[in-house]
């Protein structure tokens, strides 16, 4: 067994409506080495973003219940360990940097406000005590980690006042604040345009490689997966069906699907095959 | 040469800028003297980000936003006055982004379809004879006139929405971002169905999209809008092999690619404090190229 930060083996879930289960995730397992960055790929129903939230705790039971598996975070099972101790990894230790920009502030406080709020509570749950003073310290530090210009003033903003790279940004900084080991992130920079992604996915890859932090991105972009991942797994219907380096996976996808996925992405070289529809799978 | 199927002529669209008092403090020039012409059977992409105008510039063509200046031919016709005519309606029609909203959730898809026809008098026996026409020519069940948007996946209500755009016969179809809420499996089977249409019954597309890669596949020419402005256009495959404006090239190298010859493509945009430039930065650097030696990919 390799000595894997983030540990997901054979995790089963399925979601209960009107008292049928249907089975979401089947089987799923993946590792995630410390200081790596691992890419997990898929289609919508692929089942990608339920694996995440699963890792981090956000599933709803009901409807959503884990029938099998462990997820095992530094060596021990965050399924089967007490909720307490859960809660001291989760947002800390490992932390999510999530997709919209939009929906995942909040509207009617500042930034530091929103930061200064979640960093209380990080501390409060690993027992450690820090100042107002010292918590904006370190809101600022964070702000200027992910490259604001002037942090005191973006720390001083409402979301409104800022762009929607500024807004993507912030949430990177929310989730470096109390130094987590590893990142997870959901589709981050899908909703921006695609100069402002660029930036957005330089400045993840360059603190995750900077700070030795594992990542795991979730994403449904191909070329996306070839940018910041150097091992990816690709998730059909609830399944892992195939993962290996990422470069390998380019060069010789093995399995038909994986083959048909990329053979759909159009190439900025062009020379796409149109107007086969019959001929497509 | 015969006649173009569109000509844009110096098009321009200025929205006032209002202070919370509903006072006129500026304007903002949306679409500035666009001019570009669009043949027949061919597809025109136009390129932008978010605010570039090329949503305002689809809804012009459509009649849906007047313009404050500059004319629109289509198929020779100057549609500037009589933009809501009926005759202008059956030549051009739209499809939109998001078919989840574009289709409205308490009409099945054939009375979606069946929209246009009612409103151009088409008799009952008619309609129905069409709307089975039109499914066929998406690839859709005949049996999905009776079905509702909810009960169809992401692709199928966008090949309802494509079959309502055609059900009058137009000639030139606006894509207005068609696949973006697709997955990219669904997405090459549209664009395949895209092509295979215009082909059968002869259309001319304006294709509006943000996603480079896909517009280099299927437009054959090709507008660069920045803010309001064609910065740059010319058939697809020389503009993106060759890119001669800063804008274009910044863009071109922000595509997230998946093959080592598309890296090559992409042009080396400098990087200012380690960082890639946003758009008003690159465009206030210049031609500058003494630090072009750090790509875009860095480090």
């Amino acid at each position: 067994m390799s000595e894997a930060l983030l540990s997901v083996r054979d995790v089963s879930v399925e979601f209960t409506n009107y008292g049928i289960a249907a089975p979401v995730l089947r089987g799923v397992s993946l590792d995630v080495p410390a200081h790596t960055q691992v890419a997990l790929v898929g289609e919508s129903g692929s089942g990608k973003t339920v694996t995440m939230k699963a890792i981090m705790g956000l599933l709803r039971d009901p409807p959503a219940r884990i029938t099998a598996g462990q997820i095992l975070y530094d060596g021990r099972d965050l399924l089967t360990m007490p909720p307490a101790e859960r809660l001291k990894l989760r947002g800390t230790s490992m932390s999510m940097v999530f997709q919209d920009p939009m929906s995942s502030l909040n509207p009617v406080f500042t930034i530091a406000d929103q930061l200064g709020t979640i960093l209380k509570y990080a501390d409060r749950r690993l027992g450690r005590g820090r100042s107002r003073r010292e918590r904006m310290e370190r809101v600022h530090e964070v702000l200027a980690q992910v490259r604001m210009r002037d942090p005191e003033r973006v720390a001083a903003s409402y979301p409104i006042m800022l762009s929607g790279g500024m807004r993507q940004r912030v949430l990177i900084a929310m989730a470096l604040l109390s130094e987590p080991k590893l990142l997870i992130a959901d589709e981050p920079g899908t909703a921006l345009d695609v100069t402002t992604q660029a930036q957005i996915l330089k400045l993840l890859k360059d603190l995750v490689t900077e700070r030795g932090l594992a990542l795991l991105m979730i994403t449904h972009n191909l070329g996306v997966v070839r940018e910041t991942s150097s091992y990816v797994y690709v998730m059909s219907r609830g399944q892992v069906v195939e993962h290996r380096p990422t470069a390998d996976l380019f060069a010789a996808p093995r399995e038909e699907y994986t083959r048909a996925l990329i053979a759909a992405v159009p190439r900025l070289t062009g020379g796409m095959r149109l107007g086969t529809a019959e001929a497509r799978p | 040469m015969s006649r173009p199927m569109l000509e844009v002529v110096d098009l321009s669209k200025t929205f006032p800028i209002r202070n919370a008092f509903g006072r006129r403090s500026g304007d903002v020039k949306a679409v500035d003297r666009v001019s570009f012409r669009v043949e027949r059977g061919q597809v025109y992409g136009l390129a932008g980000e978010s605010g570039s105008g090329k949503s305002t510039i689809a809804r012009m063509i459509m009649g849906l936003t007047e313009p404050t200046g500059g004319n629109i031919l289509l198929d020779g016709h100057n549609i500037a006055g009589s933009s809501r005519s009926r005759e202008h309606r059956g030549k051009v029609q739209m499809v939109f982004q998001n078919p989840g909203s574009s289709l409205n959730p308490r009409r099945t898809a054939g009375q979606s379809i069946a929209v246009p026809l009612v409103a151009h008098g088409h008799s009952r026996a008619d309609r129905a004879r069409r709307i089975a026409e039109l499914l066929e020519m998406v690839q859709l069940p005949a049996d999905f006139a009776q079905r509702f948007p909810h009960e169809l996946s992401g692709g199928q209500k966008q090949r309802v929405a494509i079959a309502r755009a055609l059900a009058m016969s137009p000639q030139l179809v606006v894509l207005d971002e068609p696949t973006s809420a697709l997955d990219v499996s669904v997405q090459a089977r549209i664009i395949d169905l895209l092509v295979d249409l215009g082909r059968e019954l002869g259309l001319t597309f304006l294709f509006i999209s943000h996603d480079l890669s896909l517009m280099r596949n299927f437009a054959q020419v090709v507008g660069v809008l920045y803010l309001g402005r064609i910065v740059e256009s010319g058939p697809t495959a020389s503009v993106f092999g060759n890119p001669q404006h800063d804008y274009t090239r910044l863009l071109l190298a922000s595509v997230p690619v998946i093959s080592a010859e598309e890296e090559a493509m992409r042009p080396v945009v400098p990087l200012i404090n380690g960082e890639i430039p946003t758009a008003e930065q690159l465009i206030g650097l210049g031609r500058t190229r003494d630090a072009a030696d750090t790509s875009i990919k860095g480090a």
